[in-house]
């Protein structure tokens, strides 16, 4: 289980677009790395993260070792009425996490 | 025989210098093979990159799409300089408020990073930046 | 006693200048007593000639992705350590069955402490910073062991309780014989690149260093997620990075050398804006 902040505003509109920020703390080891014996450092990153809102799909996301240490991502999703941010994501190891934050719509 | 400092010293070094194993002819193969026979045409979507690197530990990206004819259905994100070609792909679902991401990425060295766009209409958009990426004064 | 160097730094050579004074002939000559109130006078002097409108904080520097991203918290991933700390604080630890809440309440009561930081300590004899004075409050009142020195959990804490005096002026207290210990360290060429931190971090600040733009190195946004670490870090461990950059051993943890050299950068930083959890290059 690894940190995960999530922000989204606190007053959403009906069908008005809003941003979901996500910071993940994960070092994202790209596999490029070499420890101090000089052994590369095996890779291990978030490779994969979706987002669905009450069940329906906002982004899936295909992380590659590209992606900095502690993943931040930013996107946009849009909701009708109140209700269920669902945000997963799987490591290398096929460990997956799931985050969820209720969405008020006024 | 090396002081111990030293050789942490030189490791570090040698696990910074990274090596380059994309090349643009791999990028070019790749983004041929996901744009096919579609028209690939520079623009409308939009590539936002700073053209000077402070680091490449963690460089701040945003792809997005303005007004596209059509819904995007994904942006892929390439750098041709990177130890491997691909950086991310997005797809957009029906619950996308607009076709916009941001987060932030790695560069391993100074190169071109490409994003290309695939709407639901087939077409294909591409946008490019060509960046200067340096490595840190003090390795740790 | 260290030898003289045999051309003044700037800094002092301005100085002596300016008051007629040879600082380092007195140092040699004159009894300690009449070298501290030379010390008091000069060294203050000596910090002033910075001056507030020349001091720019690493955040100045920084580029305007850096800052966006220091600017944000919901994008500073120094939080993910700010929310690790919040779980901390009221987690007991150690024989004593003590939380940090079991003492200082809620975290609030934190509100301008780490400005002050480093501060003295009667029992060490020496100023401790804040993630020392965190392990003390471990072994001394919680019966826990001390974290190691940057240990992901004590950054936390430390990034926590610095969060609470955030936009905050430091006021730290120039406290001697180690402020001018660390003044003298500052400006002493160490290493087998045999380089001083002033002529970087003084004569050089605003130049570049391989690509990279050389700063003042004011260490108000400590701890702070630098994008080189890809992680947090003290300043201590910022200051064993030039250390080791410069091809010296690095001064321990736990040692005066560290102690006065951390208290020096922080009175140089006297007046300057919090911004912890800073981001850097």
């Amino acid at each position: 289980m690894v940190r995960v902040l999530i922000n989204v505003p606190k007053q959403i509109r009906a069908n008005e677009p809003f941003d979901v920020k996500v910071l993940i703390s994960h070092p994202m080891e790209s596999g490029q790395r070499r420890d101090q014996m000089g052994q590369t450092i095996p890779r291990d990153i978030i490779n994969s993260f979706s987002c669905t809102l009450d069940g329906e799909k906002v982004l899936n996301i295909e992380m590659f070792p590209a992606i900095a240490a502690n993943p931040f991502l930013s996107f946009s999703a849009v909701a009708e009425k109140s209700g269920t941010l669902e945000l997963k994501f799987t490591d290398d190891d096929g460990v997956t996490q799931t985050e969820t934050v209720a969405i008020t719509v006024s | 025989m090396m002081l111990p400092r030293r050789r942490v010293v030189l490791l570090a070094a040698c696990s910074a210098i990274p090596c380059a194993g994309a090349t643009p002819a791999q990028v070019g193969a790749l983004i041929q093979a996901l744009v096919g026979e579609a028209p690939l045409k520079d623009g409308l979507i939009h590539l936002d990159l700073p053209v000077m690197v402070e680091n490449g530990n963690s460089v701040a990206m945003t792809v997005s799409v303005s007004d596209p004819p059509s819904p995007v259905e994904a942006i892929h994100v390439f750098a041709e300089g990177n130890p491997l070609p691909r950086v991310a792909v997005f797809h957009f679902g029906p619950r996308s408020g607009a076709p916009r991401v941001s987060t932030r990425i790695r560069l391993a060295t100074s190169q071109t990073v490409i994003a290309i766009a695939r709407l639901r209409d087939g077409s294909c958009w591409r946008d490019s930046v060509d960046l200067l990426v340096t490595l840190a004064a003090c390795i740790e | 006693m260290k030898k003289a160097a045999p051309d003044l730094y700037p800094v002092m050579a301005r100085l002596d200048r300016a008051t007629g004074i040879n600082t380092m002939e007195r140092a040699m000559a004159r009894s300690s007593r009449a070298m501290t109130i030379v010390r008091l006078i000069l060294i203050p002097a000596a910090l002033l000639l910075i001056g507030a409108g020349e001091r720019r904080s690493g955040y100045d520097d920084a580029s305007p992705d850096t800052r966006a991203m220091q600017d944000d918290d919901n994008a500073n991933p120094a939080f993910l350590w700010v929310k690790q700390g919040e779980s901390l604080w009221s987690v007991p630890s150690g024989t004593a069955g003590k939380s940090c809440a079991s003492c200082h309440g809620d975290i609030a009561t934190m509100h301008g402490v780490a400005a002050h930081y480093p501060k003295f300590d009667p029992k060490r004899d020496r100023p401790v910073t804040l993630e020392e004075r965190i392990n003390i409050c471990r072994t001394d009142h919680m019966g826990a062991p001390a974290f190691a020195w940057d240990d992901d959990k004590l950054l936390s804490l430390s990034t926590l309780v610095g969060l609470q005096s955030r936009d905050m002026p430091m006021a730290v207290e120039p406290r001697e014989p180690f402020l001018s210990q660390g003044a003298a360290l500052f400006r002493e060429r160490m290493g087998q690149l045999n380089l001083s931190c002033a002529q970087c971090h003084e004569d050089r600040a605003g130049l570049k260093l391989a690509g990279s733009l050389i700063p003042q190195g004011h260490p108000n946004g400590y701890p702070e997620y630098r994008l080189e670490w890809q992680g947090m870090g003290s300043l201590y461990r910022r200051l064993r990075n030039c250390m080791v950059g410069t091809r010296a051993e690095p001064f321990p943890p736990d040692s005066r050398e560290a102690a006065s050299l951390a208290l020096f950068l922080a009175v140089r930083a006297n007046g300057m804006r919090v911004e912890t959890p800073a981001v850097r290059p």
